[in-house]
């Protein structure tokens, strides 16, 4: 059995915080500038413009891209065959995050008490971690630091399985029409289809850490999230929502098999500013 | 060609601010968000002296990540101007003039702008590096306790912005919308 030490989880995930909130992934990045080539919009342009000047100076003179550096959430994949020797896993977790968020002198931005005294806990802690047990001896860490202004704009919405296709994509269309400039568009669009309700929510989000230009292996699937980006991209948002060409860079969909009586749909965004990364230990 | 201001605003200078127009703003401003927000609403109820003065201010809806050694302010960009909605109307009646945020605002404060001519700017949203290199000082005014919430004051210069509210009724988000909307 292999041995993973928490040490190397603290760094690790300490690490892919501070990297993450000063630098774009390269396939975001490069969908940004496609999209400020082509925008049509001279406010959308000179915004996209800005946008990449930012990235610029972020990483340059290390200054977080954007101020919110998020609820840090990490998803793990443990492989059965691993031994996690040192200590609590999620305390390893959490105690990347307390070092990361010091360290990177990014912002803290959790409250204790969600509806009443909101104390912020001052390192950034607890992040939200989801663990799944894998084939194999090896522990993947991804992380998504995610801004509050997208994620307010979260919907959940279990559909009647007679509306099918057409529900799912008004449904989606619509939340994104809603949401407007709040979310920092231009966008990632998440979307989870099927599972029970928590399972819905999860991959929606979790499709927001697909690659940029990537589609679900699923033909019917993709043709789907074809249809959403072109729809979304007709209602004329653009970024930061002055108007303009470009209101989402990918609508990811993520489905899962469901229930007899439901059709669940969630959509969960994220900002221009799609931050992510991932690790093998 | 963006217009240079010089802050605090007056019903002078908000005149001939137009929805859509790129403005560089100069001078002081303030900083807060919803937490600090609760917090002079409820100094005003109770007939207390502000910690700033609201004649011509501008308050940009912000929490900035820390600052490294050596620089005034960390990351520093807008946050969601809605959650400010309820408490906006309330401080332009004191006479706040501007507001710098991303996202739209609730009709109350719109109608709120136009009766007390007040303007709302938008700045870019995740540009929070970019916005930074403006800001050339940077205190805590009050509320410390409420860490990146606490109420700042801050000096700039060329601080990028674009008018998306103005006295007038114009809405730049509705405007770009049905110019670039296809059927």
């Amino acid at each position: 059995m292999r041995e993973i030490k928490t040490d190397e989880i603290i760094k690790t995930v300490s690490e892919l915080f501070q990297h993450s909130c000063h630098y774009l992934p390269d396939d975001v990045l490069n969908t940004i500038k496609k999209a400020h080539e082509t925008e049509e919009s001279p406010v959308a342009k000179e915004v996209l413009g800005k946008i990449l000047e930012n990235a610029d100076i972020a990483g340059a003179e290390q200054i977080p891209l954007c101020q919110d550096t998020g609820l840090s959430v990490v998803w793990l994949e443990l492989g059965q065959e691993a031994h996690i020797v040192g200590g609590d896993l999620n305390e390893a977790v959490n105690e990347g995050v307390r070092q990361g968020y010091d360290k990177g002198y990014l912002r803290k931005s959790v409250v204790r008490q969600p509806f009443s005294a909101r104390v912020n806990t001052k390192d950034n802690t607890p992040a939200d971690i989801w663990t799944t047990i894998v084939p194999g001896d090896k522990l993947k860490i991804s992380v998504l630091p995610k801004g509050g202004g997208a994620e307010n704009m979260s919907r959940l919405t279990v559909l009647a399985p007679a509306q099918g296709h057409q529900g799912i994509i008004d449904f989606v269309v619509n939340r994104v029409s809603e949401s407007g400039s709040n979310p920092c568009p231009p966008v990632t669009v998440g979307v989870g289809i099927g599972g029970t309700t928590e399972k819905t929510m999860m991959l929606a989000k979790k499709a927001l850490l697909r690659k940029m230009g990537e589609h679900n292996h699923d033909p019917e699937v993709a043709e789907m999230e074809k249809e959403i980006l072109e729809k979304v991209n007709k209602l004329g948002i653009g970024a930061m929502g002055y108007g303009g060409r470009t209101t989402a860079l990918a609508v990811n969909v993520e489905t899962h098999p469901c229930h007899i009586a439901s059709l669940p749909v969630a959509v969960n965004m994220q900002c221009w500013c799609n931050r992510h990364e991932e690790a093998i230990i | 060609m963006a217009k240079k201001i010089t802050l605090p605003l007056t019903d002078e200078i908000v005149k001939d601010l137009k929805s859509g127009d790129e403005v560089l703003l100069n001078g002081v401003m303030y900083v807060g968000r919803d937490a600090a927000h609760k917090k002079l609403v409820a100094s005003l109820d109770k007939g207390e002296k502000l910690p700033l003065d609201l004649k011509g201010a501008t308050i940009f809806f912000m929490g900035p990540s820390p600052a490294r050694p050596g620089r005034p302010i960390g990351s520093a960009g807008p946050t969601t101007s809605y959650r400010m909605d309820s408490y906006s109307p309330r401080l332009m009646a004191e006479g706040l003039k501007g507001m710098i945020g991303k996202g739209m605002r609730s009709q109350a404060v719109k109608d709120a702008m136009k009766e007390y001519k007040a303007v709302y700017f938008g700045a870019i949203g995740g540009a929070g590096a970019l916005i930074s290199k403006s800001i050339k000082k940077a205190d805590v005014l009050a509320y410390d306790e409420l860490g990146a919430e606490a109420l700042r004051r801050l000096e700039v210069e060329d601080f990028p912005a674009t008018v998306v509210n103005d006295i007038y009724g114009g809405d730049l988000y509705e405007e770009g919308k049905a110019k670039y909307k296809k059927d």
